[in-house]
């Protein structure tokens, strides 16, 4: 790997299919916390309810592709109700705690060596993209070079990066069109103030519902991504997945259409150069062993991403499209 | 100010003449009735209230000492929180027990002590977000503005004309949040106006207001009834009740003690020991001020020991 990989390898994470699934989560979290003001802390667990129930309906039970992604909606849907129904009439930190916990307990039942036959335990699912690899167009590796600089992806990974981006633009036109709309202007109300929506003759239990259930399927569509672009087992939806989300959302600017694009693709170029740019100095010894040796460098995108969220708070708490004047408004 | 002439109509214009000056009377044309109604914190009984009528189409104001309990029957009228019994029926239906946004529906609006503008909210969706029954609100046609365009224009256009008249038609861009305290107030009423209520219930309007701004909320209140409207209002001060309420309902300790016009109930002997003491009157002798200068030294002088 040369010094010139670093930057192309980068390059291409920024929009490869990991920035595709996190920006989708990211979306879905955007509806959850930033329009409605919901602390879902277990995005994770809707992507995957859904990822598994497609993988599972067509490795393990035989039945088609699309019945697969449909029933993973409806897995979706009953999940926000079942995480709703006890917490939304309660404090905001409720649904923090619940749906946290949640993710965990479905990540452990779904992993789990009694359910092995059905879920393939800590493995986790394979074989079951074959309808969506036949209708990959694309035959040989895609990219393009400028000089000796170029990037590339398998003619794979580009098949779901080209329906990942789709989705990811009509997902933010969903947004776009329900947050102008009368229906968004309630939901934002009950961000600011549940009493006032409520004294307004709002049925907040149901927007807060609603909210969280279409969150929820765009959590959903991250998880249909993940489990396209890999086969999908257990680690992959650990409750790092969905703080990855979060610091997406809040790098990207909450509340804004394109908050989740701008800062997943942010996201991903910046830790994928970390890694390899730590992974390279110490494998030249640019950094000394006695610094730091190759195992440790690891580390190093992840003690970086910290400091950086921490400076990001400080200094622009807002995102990068987020709104100062809106943040200095205190709604409490 | 006895000898001015007072602001608010006499108990005979708005048909309130025959209408016995004692707590749960009858009224003519009741919007609001309230039956037995109790609600307790642990052991204290907040709100323990037999049997109380709103009339229909004027003012009436809901005054107590502060603990007295106004809030929290306030609260539970609206919906905001559950009494442990009791039924209370609006126009002749039962809503005991309906959740807020229910009796909202319903026409009966409230407002909150400390104002809940939307913040992050500008004025003018502030004030959109007051109108009742809106379809782009369902989630199925959110999404396809020609199906609630037209109803969000006509609402558009009220909110318009309420805000002239709350004169905050130049702030309409302004986020809420970054409105004063008084336009606040101003704003939350207008608000409410929006859904077209019959009964607007106020929970004390004049709270932390500049009097200047005292005075024009006090003819924004006056000219609700003027317009039709049922007004409820919780407040403490005294001079404001006298000024603009039709009929005083009188809370003292979770309690209905008093209800009457205001020039009357002001010289009840229950309110003004409710309020003052059962022995405001009587002068302090001087041994008792002795006694009291004595206490406050000693309790003085321990706290300069405690903290060196």
């Amino acid at each position: 790997m040369s010094w010139l990989d670093v930057w192309t390898q980068s390059f291409e994470q920024m929009v490869g299919p990991s920035a595709v699934f996190y920006c989708l989560a990211a979306i879905g979290l955007n509806v959850h916390f930033g329009y409605t003001g919901l602390l879902n802390f277990g995005q994770s667990a809707f992507m995957m309810v859904a990822a598994y129930a497609l993988g599972s309906l067509v490795a393990t039970w035989d039945q088609s592709f699309w019945l697969g992604i449909l029933v993973g909606f409806g897995a979706v849907a009953l999940l926000a109700v079942l995480l709703g129904l006890p917490t939304l009439r309660l404090r905001a930190d409720y649904l923090a705690i619940v749906t946290i916990a949640a993710a965990e307990a479905i990540r452990q039942i779904l992993g789990s060596v009694s359910l092995v036959e059905y879920f393939n335990g800590q493995d986790g699912l394979f074989g079951f993209q074959e309808t969506f690899e036949n209708l990959n167009p694309y035959d040989e590796r895609v990219g393009f070079d400028i000089g000796s600089f170029g990037v590339h992806w398998s003619a794979y990974d580009f098949w779901v990066m080209t329906v990942g981006w789709i989705l990811i633009l009509l997902s933010c036109i969903i947004v776009y069109l329900l947050m102008r709309s009368p229906w968004g202007r309630v939901v934002k109300g009950v961000r600011e103030d549940e009493d006032a929506v409520r004294s307004l003759g709002k049925n907040v239990y149901a927007y807060k519902m609603q909210s969280l259930m279409i969150g929820g399927m765009f959590g959903g569509l991250a998880g249909y991504m993940t489990a396209l672009a890999h086969n999908p087992a257990p680690s992959d939806f650990a409750t790092d997945t969905t703080f990855f989300a979060w610091t997406i959302l809040l790098l990207g600017g909450a509340a804004r259409v394109f908050g989740p694009v701008a800062g997943a693709i942010v996201f991903w170029f910046f830790i994928s150069w970390l890694d390899l740019f730590f992974d390279k100095a110490t494998a030249e010894n640019l950094i000394p062993d006695s610094i730091m040796d190759s195992n440790q460098a690891s580390l190093m995108r992840l003690i970086v991403l910290g400091l950086v969220l921490m400076l990001l708070m400080i200094f622009r708490p807002q995102g990068i499209f987020g709104d100062r004047r809106e943040l200095a408004i205190d709604a409490r | 100010m006895p000898g001015d002439t007072p602001a608010t109509s006499s108990p005979s214009a708005v048909g309130l003449a025959d209408v016995q000056a004692e707590p749960g009377s009858a009224k003519p044309d009741p919007i609001l009735v309230v039956d037995n109604i109790t609600r307790s914190f642990g052991g204290l009984v907040a709100v323990d209230v037999d049997h109380v009528e709103v009339q229909r189409g004027i003012i009436t104001a809901l005054i107590g000492p502060n603990g007295a309990g106004k809030t929290t029957f306030f609260n539970l009228l609206t919906g905001f929180d559950r009494p442990d019994q009791g039924r209370w029926s609006f126009n002749g239906d039962d809503i005991s027990g309906r959740p807020a946004y229910h009796l909202a529906r319903r026409g009966m609006v409230r407002t909150f002590q400390l104002t809940k503008a939307l913040a992050r909210l500008t004025v003018l969706e502030n004030m959109r977000m007051g109108a009742g029954d809106q379809r782009g609100e369902r989630l199925w046609g959110a999404m396809l503005k020609f199906l609630w365009r037209g109803q969000e224009d006509d609402i558009t256009e009220r909110a318009h004309v309420l805000l002239k008249r709350f004169r905050l038609d130049e702030k309409y861009e302004d986020f809420a949040g970054s409105l004063s305290g008084g336009q606040r107030k101003l704003l939350e009423m207008a608000r409410a106006l929006m859904a077209d209520p019959e009964l607007v219930m106020l929970d004390e309007p004049m709270a932390g207001v500049n009097p200047a701004l005292k005075q024009s909320l006090l003819a924004h209140v006056k000219s609700l009834r003027d317009d039709g409207m049922t007004v409820l209002f919780v407040e403490h001060d005294m001079d404001m009740v006298r000024d603009i309420s039709d009929w005083v309902i009188v809370m003292a300790q979770g309690r209905i003690i008093a209800e009457g016009p205001p020039q009357s109930v002001m010289g009840d002997q229950r309110v003004i020991d409710a309020y003052l003491g059962a022995h405001h009157d009587a002068d302090l002798t001087v041994e008792e001020e002795e006694q009291i200068l004595a206490r406050a030294q000693e309790e003085l002088a321990a706290e300069q020991e405690e903290t060196p």
